[in-house]
């Protein structure tokens, strides 16, 4: 690759680590075995790992399960019930589901989803009161 | 005693482009998405580990912002390419740079290293530019 020469060492192990990325991106809701990620990326396991774990700053199950996570609080704002939404993402136990989110955001999902609601529900009404004072002044 | 920056504003050409290019292509999360009446939206987005930060996506249009001919104006100055908004921060630029080209940023240059450090830079939706970096590993 011409962009690559001399400036952009390793490029293909970066292509082989973004692939296996996006396919986690991808394939969040499936059962995914992280060993078959390291294969389809012609790694060795442990390599793989070590490699991922430099570049995204987590290995590839705990970049997976951030995954589902981030996505699970999408469902969650366009009102999915929690049960639907954690077997959506791909997680096959509602506790494990409502206690990984509640590690990652401090919240159940039920109370993650109601705070929402009440959020878009006041932005609704008084959109003004999200808005910077400089900004409304011209349309008040 | 100022304590620090929460929104800055970037002028785009359309809002739902935009909203595509940060949101889906970025990554960034919307922190505000409110209408505020026929053709008016108040649309922020923040990048993913700075929550507090809200990037107000800026339609630029005739009206409060801008007046006569200025809109026409600053249109054409963004999609020229005029404006370079910010520098951007990655964990790891090469990675970085792979992802968003398979999701078809348009990059003006890429990862290269220059005396003041590693950097890309590559253009949103609308013709803006941004200089995107990695911290120190």
């Amino acid at each position: 690759m011409k962009e690559t020469t001399g400036i952009y060492p390793k490029f293909y192990l970066y292509n082989r680590i973004v692939k296996a990325k996006l396919y986690i991106d991808d394939n969040y809701c499936n059962n995914i075995d992280l060993s078959n990620i390291s294969d389809e990326a012609c790694f060795s396991r442990f390599h793989f790992l070590r490699l991922f774990k430099s570049v995204y700053g987590k290995t590839p199950h705990q970049y997976l399960i951030q995954v589902r996570i981030n996505k699970a609080m999408e469902f969650l704002e366009q009102d999915f019930k929690i049960n639907d939404t954690c077997f959506k993402v791909g997680f096959d136990s509602v506790s494990s589901f409502s206690g990984l989110f509640r590690r990652m955001h401090g919240c159940s999902p039920s109370e993650y989803q109601r705070l929402y609601k009440i959020r878009q529900a006041n932005i609704k009404a008084r959109p003004l009161n999200y808005i910077p004072n400089c900004f409304v002044e011209p349309i008040k | 005693m100022i304590t620090k920056l929460n929104h800055v504003s970037i002028f785009v050409l359309n809002q739902d482009s935009a909203f595509e290019f940060y949101v889906k292509k970025l990554g960034f999360k919307v922190h505000t998405d409110a209408s505020m009446g026929p053709g008016m939206r108040w649309l922020t987005v923040c990048p993913p580990e700075q929550p507090d930060l809200e990037i107000t996506l800026m339609l630029i249009e005739e009206g409060m912002m801008f007046k006569g001919a200025a809109a026409s104006q600053m249109r054409e100055l963004v999609k020229n390419g005029t404006f370079g908004f910010g520098v951007f921060e990655c964990n790891d630029l090469n990675a970085t740079y792979e992802e968003l080209k398979a999701k078809g940023v348009v990059f003006k240059k890429p990862p290269t290293k220059e005396f003041y450090g590693y950097e890309a830079l590559f253009a949103d939706d609308s013709g803006n530019w941004f200089s995107l970096g990695q911290k120190d590993k």
